[in-house]
């Protein structure tokens, strides 16, 4: 595919074009303005994946802004996903951020609904929710394809400026296994037909449920339309996975993986062993184009995972 | 109905001890079926406040009344102004819009809540009510099997669910029923699965309180 048929030209998209299985990372911003540390987790990460997300203010934490935090992450050599959550600004803010965002250089933009803000540490806020995740994933849409903006407005500076459109990679998160659990195919369909160019998933644990979903997803089509990005997070103690079974939406965490990390001389060790056959198994499921690896606070971790995972070194573009 | 629950009687009675006579102003309509502010719940807690300033050694005298609607003007009749004209102060068990629409109509009088007004909504079960609608300004239940995504989910999501919707029930409490589940459970049983395969675009919001204050004005009722 020439550079002229892509639709932004991101790191991501030229090595899903080429039919790369991707390896895409995450890069928390810091609860402070501590330019260093992001330096610091980017490093990290710098040729160990081929895109790193830059979380937007996760689970409802203040934290550096996700495209300040992007900014630094491109200059330090990695290509970012920005996300967005629609929890905190308006159609008129994201829009605002799509365009300066681009401006910066940054190319992927993750659309999400954001986690409600009685999680985080402002739970007393008024949250806005003006578009959801699926109209904001049809807004990028409109403003890179159809040049214009949510209101039917040309991008463009008055009538005679050039029209300069924000040409963004768009993705989108999908939860396999959150309720109800017949609509979720459909509403991945939803997103891939709003414009989603690529899919991350919640993290996956159990193998068999996620291949049952992925058949559905293959059945519609969807895997044709977007790059789905199966999401893993290695298990680090028994407490974790067990928390991960009982606390968060739909996910299931199979009694056979417990009882290794039970029966584990070093759990953390063997968390790191399951998730990397999971890589291994996410590359034989028709229809998976890459993993997105969700090291929780653990960017330093990624680059050995990567190696033991027989990912490296990373492709050219 | 609006549904509304009493302020904490501290909180009134700080108030209430600023002045020699308040009269405490019940609503007879909303208030009274979720039985925050009606003629029962004025009675109660006038007498609670009486008690507290005995207690306290405090000086004021509590009168108390109900109307069917502060709402509305044609109820403010004769008794009731000679009532609150005799105070120095009203506490109004009337939602907000009582509150507010009983010192219109006396604009000399001071006028305090004694309510926190809370939503439209329903009563679900004894000593239960939930939130129905937000007032949105245009309403879409009818794409929704007569679920309103707009005040039901948290996120007013309009292309739901989110990821955080777990058997039945939302991410910000298992007490509360995501509305997504509801809508998709209505939508099923209703054989209409297939509407929701449409993406729902983006909301017009200036139907609702973002466009400002709002009026409602109908020429063919007018005068
Ligand atoms: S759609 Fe709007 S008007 Fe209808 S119930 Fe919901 S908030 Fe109320
Ligand atoms: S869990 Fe359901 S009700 Fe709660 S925010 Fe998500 S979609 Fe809305």
């Amino acid at each position: 595919m020439s550079d002229t048929e892509l639709k932004s030209g991101s790191n991501l998209e030229k090595l899903l074009a080429k039919g790369e299985f991707v390896f895409t990372g995450e890069l928390g911003p810091p609860k402070s303005a501590d330019v260093e540390l992001v330096k610091k987790k980017a490093e990290f990460l710098k040729g160990a994946v081929d895109a790193v997300n830059i979380t937007d203010n996760q689970t409802a934490i203040v934290r550096m802004s996700s495209i300040a935090a992007g900014l630094i992450a491109l200059q330090c050599g990695l290509e970012p996903v920005i996300q967005i959550t629609c929890r905190d600004r308006n159609r008129l803010a994201m829009q605002a951020d799509v365009l300066g965002a681009y401006a910066l250089g940054l190319k992927n933009i993750l659309c999400l609904s954001g986690d409600h803000q009685c999680f985080g540490n402002h739970p007393t806020a008024k949250n806005v929710y003006d578009i959801d995740s699926m109209q904001l994933i049809s807004m990028l849409k409109q403003m890179r394809d159809d040049k214009k903006f949510a209101c039917g407005d040309d991008i463009r500076q008055g009538k005679k400026g050039p029209v300069v459109e924000p040409k963004i990679f768009i993705g989108a998160a999908a939860n396999p296994f959150g309720g109800p659990i017949a609509y979720r195919p459909i509403r991945l369909a939803k997103k891939v037909a709003a414009g989603a160019d690529f899919i991350q998933t919640q993290c996956i644990y159990d193998m068999d449920r996620f291949k049952k979903w992925m058949q559905e997803v293959v059945k519609k089509g969807l895997h044709e339309k977007t790059a789905i990005l199966a999401g893993i997070t290695p298990l680090k103690s028994v407490r974790m996975a067990e928390y991960m079974r009982d606390n968060v939406a739909g996910m299931t965490v199979p009694d056979h993986l417990i009882e290794r990390m039970k029966n584990a001389e070093n759990p953390s060790e063997e968390g790191e062993k399951i998730a990397i056959e999971q890589v291994q198994e996410m590359k034989e499921i028709e229809g998976v184009k890459g993993v997105h690896f969700m090291a929780i606070e653990a960017e330093k971790t990624v680059k050995d995972f990567a190696k033991k995972a027989g990912l490296l070194p990373r492709p050219e573009v | 109905m609006i549904v509304a629950e009493q302020k904490p009687l501290d909180e009134v009675y700080e108030f209430a001890k600023k002045y020699k006579k308040v009269l405490i102003m019940g609503c007879g309509t909303c208030v009274t079926v979720c039985m925050a502010g009606g003629e029962k719940e004025v009675g109660i807690v006038a007498n609670q406040l009486r008690l507290k300033a005995k207690e306290n050694g405090d000086d004021f005298v509590v009168d108390e009344h109900t109307i069917t609607r502060q709402c509305d003007k044609e109820f403010f009749d004769e008794e009731t102004a000679r009532k609150i004209k005799a105070a120095d102060a009203v506490v109004s068990m009337a939602c907000g819009v009582g509150v507010q629409y009983s010192a219109e109509v006396f604009p000399d009088m001071l006028v305090y809540p004694g309510l926190n007004t809370k939503f439209f909504g329903t009563n679900v079960e004894q000593g239960v009510w939930a939130e129905r609608c937000a007032g949105c300004g245009e309403c879409v239940v009818g794409d929704f099997g007569g679920v309103c995504p707009i005040s039901r989910c948290s996120k007013s999501i309009m292309n739901g669910p989110c990821g955080g919707s777990s058997d039945g029930t939302c991410e910000i409490n298992p007490d509360v029923d995501c509305a997504w589940q509801l809508i998709y459970d209505r939508m099923d049983k209703l054989g209409k699965l297939d509407e929701l395969e449409k993406n729902q675009p983006i909301k017009d919001w200036s139907t609702a309180r973002d466009g400002g204050p709002r009026t409602v004005k109908r020429d063919d009722v007018k005068l």
